[in-house]
């Protein structure tokens, strides 16, 4: 990562130096952050900046999963890991658990992403957290594109695109009344190449299902799903069995794997390089369904 | 492999949708998916060709209201750099995206429709740019094809616009002219103006040096946070966790604390992977200092010889952001400067700015959204300042009303280093 030219850092010495200075700058500025961990490969890196940003002290803040109940082991046991490792404080807010206690009921398809978003919601209000980390990228949709770095989020974590703070220099408006809130996105100039350089430069550890298996799935337009609990053959479709990775981690009913032989961190880096479907396009059920779907969900609270 | 940060502005009616859309498209940046959309739209419309102004379509909420919001940021790499665009609307209301676009970028590309010439809105781009301190402008003459590729109005519009540029002491200017439509001089060089022997536009970006850009000469830390890890490995450290935003930091320098002027030394520049050599722009670090003295976040940490301006009275440009209500000479406001928050008092409107004519008001006894106007404020605390020329991190600052809690106006400290 060092750069040839005498004090020029590179690309990823700039985003890595820039998400540790917001990082700590919520920590700084905030009473109660919390980081949002999904097991996913932006979340992953995003705990290993805040473990970098506050070396050699601990990781000043707990980390939140939002636990749909359609979970990948694999991804499981890596957070468990994780957090052991960092002696950080895990909450697990469930969705099953409200359910069961009727604060949301499952839609007919049985596709849990925007029943997500209550829950999160309880679970912020609940914990007293007004900053809240995420690991999204403005490369990922047109509406995180226009998205500040500290997303101003009213009483009910609404998101208005026609009312945000003005961004200037490295200058972080975190001023709020009580109820509202800050979603802040460190990784924000990021693009998925750079997580993957990032994750190989750092040797950074990830769940085994980025990485190429033989898997049991089925085609369904396209997309690869894994056929598991929660994902059954529909009459008429063939089960084959391929060599697939998980190119995003998300609700194990809704997230399809693309067929890949890439089984190190260097392969996928070649694969994402050449590839030619965006990762949400090419493995996120929730995001086909309408073109402003990410525009629609962040209005109602959603990250 | 660097970054580049740049900012545009224009309208649609520039092309610049189609610029950007044709950059993303020509360094293989846009993915299948996207394109399918995007010639799927422009079948459904009955247009000739792709539009590639598509691929930077906004939000719902924006077509339905058939405005465009404020800044979208943007990227694509070429094998040498890594670019950062900030996309902002160009029309005269949204002064204050661009003023937010232009706050963190190395380079602005100001466009200009071959067949229209330099206009006002030109101008106020490339006025805006240098309020910013942009270090380097980029004026793009759109749609040559238009113009059967002509010299002779590639030249008239290059001078005109160099003699604009002479009033406003812009550091680095280039003139390109493109067909973002066709794709002469965006990243190729074009075969239909061989009359033009400067760089395509992707090439002009790939190699412009910004590095020597940053302030590498005047040492400032200004302290985010204190680590203290109390635990019994780390029983007494003390590092002070920060992002250099000007010159270099070593182990032995001697350094002074602001505001207090207490002295110390560099006892070690660290990061998490242990210590380091050195420590410059924008480089996150951890300090610790050979004496333990009491510092905490908003304080700076800077070189004995070079001290930035430590003061209460602040004299400034500000460009104001809120629509709700104006700038007013008495009101107070919340001021945020490198990472010291304060509170200020307005003392003096000196004069408004118009951004189209530079004509000065000194009658003006407001500011109201998207205007700019130099003023003076007074803080609760010291600040310590550079020229916002010398130094973007010491000399920029945001206005919050402590009310709305709403950014209301971003500052840009004038005559600090007197």
């Amino acid at each position: 990562m060092t750069s040839p030219h005498h004090y020029q850092l590179s690309h990823l010495e700039a985003l890595e130096a820039e998400a540790i200075f917001i990082i700590r700058e919520v920590v700084a500025e905030f009473e109660r952050p919390v980081l949002l961990f999904s097991g996913g490969k932006d979340s992953i890196v995003m705990l290993r900046l805040a473990e970098r940003a506050f070396h050699p002290a601990k990781v000043p803040f707990a980390v939140l999963h939002i636990d749909t109940g359609h979970n990948f082991p694999e991804v499981l046991e890596f957070r468990d890991r994780r957090v052991r490792e960092l002696g950080v404080n895990l909450v697990v807010a469930s969705v099953q658990d409200a359910i069961d206690a009727g604060t949301v009921s499952e839609p007919p398809d049985g596709t849990r992403n925007r029943i997500q978003t209550p829950v999160l919601l309880d679970a912020l209000e609940q914990g007293g957290y007004t900053a809240v980390f995420g690991g999204a990228r403005r490369d990922e949709d047109k509406a995180r594109a226009k998205e500040r770095i500290f997303s101003f989020r009213d009483d009910f974590g609404q998101w208005d695109p026609k009312n945000q703070r003005p961004e200037l220099w490295g200058l972080y408006n975190s001023r709020i009344h009580a109820g509202e809130s800050i979603r802040v996105f460190p990784l924000s100039n990021w693009t998925e190449l750079d997580i993957w350089h990032y994750i190989q430069h750092d040797q950074i550890d990830l769940p085994s299902i980025y990485f190429a298996h033989d898997r049991e799935v089925v085609d369904r337009s396209g997309m690869l799903y894994a056929v598991n609990e929660f994902i059954q053959p529909r009459p008429g479709e063939v089960v084959e069995k391929k060599r697939v990775r998980y190119r995003t981690v998300g609700d194990a009913s809704l997230t399809a794997a693309v067929e890949s032989d890439a089984d190190t961190v260097a392969a996928v880096i070649d694969e994402v390089a050449s590839t030619r479907i965006t990762e949400r396009g090419a493995t996120r059920g929730d995001d086909k369904f309408s073109e402003a779907s990410m525009e629609d969900r962040k209005r109602e609270g959603y990250f | 492999m660097d970054i580049l940060r740049f900012a545009t502005a224009g309208s649609v009616d520039d092309g610049k949708s189609t610029l950007i859309g044709r950059l993303l498209y020509d360094t293989k940046t846009v993915f299948q998916d996207q394109m399918d959309a995007v010639e799927r739209v422009s079948r459904e419309r009955g247009e000739d060709h792709t539009n590639l102004a598509l691929l930077t379509d906004g939000l719902r909420a924006e077509r339905e209201q058939g405005i465009t919001i404020d800044v979208a940021y943007r990227y694509f790499a070429s094998p040498k750099r890594k670019f950062i665009i900030a996309d902002t609307p160009g029309h005269i209301q949204y002064t204050r995206n661009m003023v937010t676009g232009a706050s963190t970028a190395d380079l602005a590309l100001v466009l200009v429709d071959a067949r229209k010439g330099l206009v006002e809105q030109s101008r106020r781009h490339a006025f805006l740019a240098t309020l910013l301190q942009v270090p380097h402008i980029v004026l793009v003459v759109n749609k040559m094809d238009l113009v059967d590729y002509s010299e002779e109005v590639y030249e008239r519009l290059r001078e005109e616009f160099v003699g604009f540029a002479t009033k406003l002491r812009i550091p680095d200017l280039e003139v390109i002219p493109v067909s973002a439509l066709r794709g002469d001089n965006v990243v190729d060089r074009s075969e239909n103006m061989p009359w033009y022997h400067g760089p395509s536009l992707l090439h002009h970006l790939e190699n412009i040096h910004v590095a020597s850009d940053r302030n590498l000469i005047d040492a400032r830390f200004p302290v985010q946070y204190v680590i203290r890890p109390q635990s019994d490995a780390y029983h007494d450290y003390r590092g002070y966790a920060g992002q250099v935003v000007g010159g270099v930091l070593k182990k032995g320098d001697d350094v002074v604390v602001l505001p207090s002027g207490f002295t110390s030394r560099i006892a070690a520049v660290e990061t998490a992977d242990g210590e380091i050599d050195e420590a410059y722009p924008p480089m996150s670090v951890t300090v610790r200092l050979e004496d333990e003295i009491d510092i905490s976040r908003g304080d700076m940490l800077c070189r004995p010889h070079n001290m930035p301006t430590v003061t209460q009275d602040i004299d400034a440009m500000v460009c104001w952001m809120d629509e709700t209500a104006p700038f007013q000479v008495g009101r107070k406001y919340s001021i945020k400067h490198t990472t010291r928050t304060a509170r200020a008092v307005v003392r003096d409107l000196q004069y408004r700015l118009d951004v189209n004519t530079l004509h000065r008001d000194e009658d003006a006894t407001g500011l109201s959204l998207n205007e700019i106007g130099r003023v003076r404020l007074r803080t609760t605390v010291p600040l310590m300042c550079d020229d916002y020329g010398r130094n973007r991190s010491t000399g920029g600052f945001v206005l919050v009303d402590e009310g709305t809690n709403r950014t209301v106006a971003a500052g840009m400290i004038a005559d600090a280093n007197r």
